[in-house]
């Protein structure tokens, strides 16, 4: 007689033998949500190829569980670190829908606060108000914004100290039904993270998000404009591009936001120099594009000559 | 004698995995759940306090498993229950209301008989434990 294999789990539920891989991916759809994420997102490779690993681990994780060779629920909150406007938001929409595929999260719901909303104002107002948002955010994703204003340095007694600590607790006591992310700038992250060390140890994936490059921001400003039924003329594309590169050398850059903002203006200029010469007939296309004058009139190239 | 009030009381005790899911069915209703107890539980006792506040905008019901944890730390030994209301347009009431915990002892109610002109009796029923002064009712003490 042959020794069979071990079975561990002989009494229970008859565990999977054998899954088709393919089949399992297709049939919990986050082949859609990976490929919608590499088409909406412009650049910020390091994070797509971490979400990538982030999903196929619990691809895994997933058939493992019923082929009964795990038991535990896997450390899901993470850390996004980045500069402003580089996407950390919107990523984090996205991997609530990934997690929410795969049955990690039940609701699939993003509950996005910051500081304000967690932290009170007197004595006794805090506990309640962090919870608050903690049940609504209870079988979802809870996303904390500038994550590191919760803790104060210089004041002892402030009460964000009194959030950390209800957080942490629900953190590791209730992983299965909620998720946290965490997002701000590296830096400061990193430093809140060396004041709050139980917030670095149950934070499983740490994910940086890079500045993006001036083709990738041009490709970002179109895909807006797209959006928005929109587009550049050439002139004003080629204009554009100039915009960019001033625009990243001055103070408070802060990536796609900053180019949103922009094109928001350039709507505006646009608008109004349609309105400025009524006797015309307009054309769609006329309404549709932004002239290079549109984009040239920005306070950007003024600052760009005086320098 | 065990009270009998609100949804499933004739039913066994509710496990916190049936009360989850009766909750998630508030929620997916739209209803904003609530968690009173008391330690009158007098039928006609409509008004027992509340545990915080009323929870809207709720989409899971492990937040109020959560409330509902701790609620039972502080008053185990008393009536508890989950109470849902509507807020929609021509309800704007309570929806549904079952109990979620109740004390080990449950002495229940005696009833008073008052004889009043022309032999004619009226009853009033008194709960045995609210002799006993608020807090000590049930168990402590």
């Amino acid at each position: 007689m042959i020794a069979q294999g071990g079975s561990p789990a002989a009494n229970e539920a008859p565990p999977t033998e054998q899954v088709d891989l393919r089949r399992e991916f297709n049939e919990v759809g986050i082949g859609e949500v990976l490929d919608q994420l590499d088409r909406e997102l412009i650049g910020l490779k390091p994070v797509k190829t971490r979400i990538r690993e982030i999903a196929s681990l619990l691809l895994i994780e997933r058939i493992r569980k019923r082929m009964h060779l795990t038991s535990e629920i896997p450390t899901l909150h993470m850390s996004f670190t980045g500069n402003p406007g580089t996407g950390k938001t919107t990523v984090a929409l996205r991997i609530a829908g990934i997690l929410h595929r795969l049955g990690f999260v039940r609701r699939g719901q993003v509950v996005s606060v910051t500081r304000d909303e967690l932290v009170g104002q007197y004595i006794g107002h805090t506990a309640p108000k962090t919870k608050e948002i903690l049940k609504k955010a209870m079988g979802g994703v809870l996303f904390i914004d500038e994550a590191y204003y919760l803790h104060r340095p210089d004041n002892e007694r402030d009460y964000g100290q009194e959030a950390i600590e209800i957080l942490l607790q629900v953190m590791e006591s209730q992983r299965e039904d909620l998720v946290v992310i965490l997002a701000g700038y590296g830096d400061r992250m990193e430093k809140f993270f060396a004041s709050n060390p139980g917030f670095r140890s149950r934070i499983a994936h740490h994910i940086d998000f890079p500045d993006y490059s001036d083709g990738e921001l041009l490709s970002i400003a179109e895909l807006m404009l797209h959006d928005m039924n929109y587009k550049f003329s050439p002139e004003a594309r080629s204009a554009f591009v100039r915009y960019i590169e001033l625009r990243k050398t001055q103070p408070l850059f802060s990536n796609a936001r900053s180019i949103r903002n922009a094109l928001d203006r350039m709507r505006l200029r646009q608008a109004n120099r349609l309105v400025a010469d009524l006797d015309r007939v307009l054309t769609a296309d006329d309404i549709m594009s932004l002239e290079a004058s549109d984009v040239l009139a920005s306070r950007v190239f003024i600052k760009g000559v005086i320098e | 004698m065990r009270v009998t009030q609100g949804c499933f009381s004739f039913l066994p005790d509710l496990t916190d995995e049936q009360i989850s899911r009766q909750v998630q069915y508030c929620l997916g209703k739209g209803w904003a759940v609530n968690i009173e107890f008391t330690d009158d539980p007098h039928p006609r006792n409509n008004l027992w306090e509340m545990w915080g506040l009323p929870m809207f905008d709720l989409r899971d019901a492990a937040g109020v498993l959560m409330e509902l944890n701790e609620c039972r730390k502080v008053y185990g030994d008393r009536y508890i229950r989950m109470s849902a209301f509507d807020s929609s347009h021509g309800w704007e009431s309570l929806r549904l209301s079952f109990i979620v915990n109740r004390p080990k002892e449950e002495p229940g109610f005696r009833l008073e008989r008052h004889e009043v002109a022309g032999r004619n009796i009226q009853y009033t029923t008194k709960c045995y434990a609210v002799d006993r002064p608020e807090g000590g009712r049930y168990g402590a003490q």
